[in-house]
């Protein structure tokens, strides 16, 4: 354990920060201290300069240390009941070695967070979240066989994401790899020990993530980084992400929504639908939390909806209102995530529009404000609703990926 | 093929069995499954040794509501007492006896001025009881205001209180929420007439005199006695069994059919709604509707298969307090008991042990620890006084409450109950000396041994402590107030719901109600 301190100042606040366990093998790299809390370790909003790590992951190969994504093994005869029941998409058709998507809510039909499902057997799942909910997984396996543990101590893991990073990983001799689908995952040996592979990642990019043991970090960060030097392989921070995310057009609990164990004020918590993941509740898979609620919400017409909107002109629209018209006069929305898209030159956002607007084809205004030179400014840009991913290149479907 | 019921109601007990009588008058296809090979469930009468019958659970009918009683004509399915309004009698080891009548109360050590008190704190109690009662005879209201139906509903409640005028409703909302130990204080001097008065508020409850929400109990079990119009503290000819069977007569003489010894394994849900009951044999039995009169978390936690529930409710029901704090003693003797300072012709009154409120507190503390109390308090009757049929060749049978009893699961069950069997009956000698001697069977079922003999979790009779926070809309939780639950077709007929157990019945009318309004 350590406190966080800058190198020349006493710490802020004296307060336990872990290390992961790639630190030590990265903090060389780290040039301008800029450090953040993420789920008690020390993560880098950057290392050098945003911008190069953003272009590092859509040209050559950017890498994220994923440590402190909360991660629960769940085992045992009833884990794939006690998953069904616990998220709302149809996990029993899953495969084993093989990942998806998912979301969980409470029993008002309410979302707790959304995050990656991990099969590896019959019998053995991994959740993958951000917010720790151990306490609510626990009182969900009443009357289930599985055993729930929070691994997230002892599994390292590495987003190894961008155009070259398959080459970069056959390089370092995980021969088949190239093989891997999308939301599949492998096994593959290293050095000893097992590195579990899975083509998954958050930057809407071709990638991979790269499971391990705590004690095997530093040898595969020097493993990867030597094969990927020529390449120009990057270490990332979360600023990169943040842009790379939004041009995927992917949420983030906190930002797009906050998980409804944490709100306080009414008309805070959000559905599935309200967050656009109708896709991922299957009602006809028999019963799970939320279920009867979100059965009742889904025979009303939604309110609110989270969409991608295209705003014009240059000026990243961030925490805009959105409203019907140029001179402001009902508010219909309001932007969560904002970014001009240095891939795409464009101006986008995530946004939460009323009805009938999240629709599209209806005449919206974001009010986007300015700071120049010590001063603000009130500006009026016209939006529209956008399809999300805004950015998603072909490799990031393509099995094998071109041999860049 | 078998035969398909519009309804099943899980368990025999008084309610499920009121919920059937009137499901089976509305014209609906009924099946009453009991567990037990005898209905009644709590409220039912059994043989302890040849010739010796007994109430072996609750022993007295107080909270049985007179237009239930008149409405099931229960009088014409064998419904009779042996005796009503029978006085309340607070022993003294060491002293003359204080004796209850009605509103009055006598005793050699009880002054004047407690004499004048207890007719004015009556007076009080009654009207607010009157005033809070539609409350607990009714529906629990649903706590919001959406429609004009709820408006009015919780309008009426706000309009009843006030019609107390203004002195007596501040006075309802000062002590509702307040422990009885100082209310009665404000009232009385002597400290035996405040015990016996106290235990009105804490028999079968988990909480001593101090606790507060007290006063609300006390409230409750008052408007019991209004509410059985006269009948007071009843017994029914042929002990409690009388009132089940009687219940059970006029449910099929109405068209309900009732198996017994049929223990249900799990409710079917098919397409999120319930489709009936599998037994312990493997029987699968249809129905439109599952109406269960198991407790919440035996209904909840056991018999619906969890892939069906909901985490937050899960949680919510094994929150639920049922700890059993009451355990019962059934004594078969020789003779009539001699109890100090008693008139012989009050042996067939309701006798309490309760020194003083301090003595209640002392015995309630150690149960909260998972200990025995040494010197417990005790609820006494001796129903063969009036009611010969109970005991032969001039026996008499003993039915005591004694509170207060941790819930003990331990592997020294057999010994510990030996143990407090000794305790209990060392007291008991002190209030009737010579009792040991005409003891020719003795019985004690501790909360852990009612839990098995009745299906009761954690043997606590009112399914779920009648707490504050578990009334009306919160009982048992907001999801089962108004008697459906989350799954479709099953509903919850029990003390667990509101407004809670004694053998009352008012929780099975109103399911019976709440169903065949297809309710919400």
């Amino acid at each position: 354990m350590k406190t966080n301190t800058n190198n020349n100042q006493r710490p802020l606040i004296e307060r336990p920060i872990q290390e992961t366990a790639f630190y030590p093998s990265y903090k060389h790299l780290i040039q301008n201290d800029n450090y953040e809390e993420w789920s008690g370790y020390t993560a880098l909003a950057s290392f050098a300069c945003e911008g190069q790590e953003y272009f590092a992951v859509r040209n050559t190969c950017g890498v994220y240390d994923i440590c402190p994504m909360i991660k629960y093994d769940i085992s045992g005869p009833d884990a794939e009941r006690f998953m069904n029941r616990l998220v709302t998409r149809d996990v029993s058709k899953m495969l084993p070695e093989r990942v998806v998507y998912a979301v969980w809510c409470n029993d008002n039909g309410h979302v707790i967070e959304d995050g990656t499902v991990f099969r590896y057997s019959a019998t053995d799942f991994r959740l993958c979240c951000a917010e720790r909910q151990l306490e609510w997984l626990e009182d969900s396996s009443i009357g289930y066989d599985v055993s729930i543990a929070d691994v997230t101590e002892e599994i390292a893991g590495l987003a190894v994401q961008g155009p070259v990073s398959c080459r970069i990983l056959k390089k370092m001799g995980f021969t088949g790899v190239e093989n891997l689908k999308p939301f599949q995952l492998a096994t593959f040996p290293l050095h000893g020990y097992d590195v579990v592979i899975s083509r998954t990642g958050f930057t809407g990019d071709l990638g991979y993530e790269l499971w391990i043991d705590v004690k095997n970090a530093s040898d595969l960060w020097e493993s990867l980084f030597s094969a990927g030097k020529p390449h120009g392989i990057l270490m990332m921070g979360s600023e990169a992400l943040e842009m790379l995310r939004i041009e995927a057009g992917l949420m983030l609990v906190n930002a797009e929504f906050m998980s409804c164990f944490q709100t306080v004020r009414l008309n805070r918590d959000r559905t599935p639908f309200e967050l656009g993941l109708d896709w991922l509740v299957d009602f006809n898979k028999g019963h799970f939390i939320g279920r009867r609620a979100l059965l009742k919400v889904s025979m009303k017409g939604l309110s609110r909806k989270l969409v991608g909107i295209d705003i014009d002109w240059n000026k990243q629209a961030d925490g805009a209102l959105i409203y019907d018209s140029k001179d402001a006069s009902k508010q219909i929305g309001e932007v969560t995530s904002a970014l001009w898209s240095p891939i795409l030159k464009q101006n986008i956002a995530l946004a939460y529009l009323d009805a009938p607007y999240f629709d599209g084809g209806k005449e919206m205004w974001a009010e986007v404000y300015l700071h120049r030179e010590c001063m603000w400014e009130r500006k009026m840009y016209k939006c529209r609703v956008a399809q999300r991913p805004f950015y998603s290149p072909d490799r990031r479907r393509l099995t094998p990926p071109n041999d860049m | 093929m078998a035969k398909h019921y519009q309804n099943i109601v899980i368990g025999g007990g008084h309610n499920g069995l009121v919920c059937a009588a009137y499901l089976a008058r509305a014209g609906q296809s009924v099946l009453v499954v009991e567990a037990a090979n005898e209905i009644g469930g709590a409220a039912c009468t059994r043989e302890l040794v040849p010739g010796a019958k007994v109430s072996s659970g609750a022993h007295l009918l107080h909270a049985m509501p007179a237009d239930l009683i008149s409405d099931l004509g229960l009088a014409n399915h064998g419904l009779s007492f042996s005796a009503q309004s029978i006085k309340t009698v607070s022993l003294n080891a060491d002293g003359p006896a204080i004796v209850f009548d009605g509103d009055t109360v006598k005793g050699e050590d009880v002054s004047a001025e407690d004499e004048a008190a207890y007719q004015r704190f009556n007076a009080d109690m009654q009207r607010m009881a009157k005033a809070l009662r539609p409350v607990f005879d009714k529906l629990a209201p649903e706590p919001s205001i959406e429609t004009w139906a709820e408006r009015l509903t919780l309008l009426g409640l706000g309009l009843r209180i006030r019609s107390l005028g203004r002195f007596h409703m501040r006075e309802l909302l000062r002590i509702i929420g307040m422990n009885f130990y100082d209310l009665l204080d404000e009232y009385f001097e002597n400290r035996q007439l405040k015990a016996a008065i106290a235990m009105d508020a804490l028999l079968g409850a988990e909480w001593g005199a101090r606790s507060m929400g007290s006063v609300l109990t006390y409230l409750y079990r008052l408007a019991g006695y209004q509410r059985s119009k006269g009948l007071g503290l009843a017994l029914p000819a042929g002990g409690m069994g009388a009132v089940s069977q009687s219940i059970a007569a006029a449910a099929k003489a109405a068209g309900a059919e009732i198996r017994t010894s049929a223990k249900v394994k799990s409710i079917l849900i098919e397409n999120d709604k319930a489709s009936g009951v599998e037994l312990d044999d493997g029987e699968k039995i249809q129905a439109g509707r599952v109406i269960s009169n198991a407790d919440p978390k035996q209904t909840f936690l056991k018999l619906v298969n969890v892939d069906h529930l909901d985490t937050g409710f899960i949680r919510q029901i094994r929150n639920l307090r049922s700890r059993g704090r009451a355990a019962k003693l059934h004594l078969v003797l020789k003779a009539a008991p001699q109890f100090k300072g008693l008139q012989e012709a009050d042996l067939g009154a309701r006798m309490l042990i309760a020194p003083n409120m301090d003595d209640i507190e002392l015995a309630f503390n150690p149960c909260k620890y998972g200990r025995y109390p040494e010197e417990p308090v005790f609820e006494i009757t001796v129903p063969s006084a009036s009611d010969g049929s109970l005991a032969a060749n001039g026996q008499h049978v003993l039915s005591a409450i004694v509170q207060y009893v941790p819930y003990d699961d331990s592997a020294e069950l057999d010994a510990n109950r030996a143990a407090f069997l000794k305790t209990i009956l060392q007291q008991l000698e002190r209030y009737a000396p010579g009792i040991g001697k005409q003891i020719s069977h003795a019985e004690l079922l501790l909360p852990r041994d009612l839990e098995n003999e009745f299906g009761i979790t954690g043997g606590h009779w009112h399914h779920v402590e009648l707490v504050f926070e578990a009334f009306l809309f919160n009982r048992p939780v907001p999801a089962l107030a108004r008697h459906s639950s989350p799954i479709e077709g099953l509903y919850m007929c029990g003390a667990g719901c509101h407004p809670g157990g004694n053998v009352m019945g008012i929780a099975g009318r109103n399911a019976a109600n709440q169903v065949l309004k297809g309710g919400q």
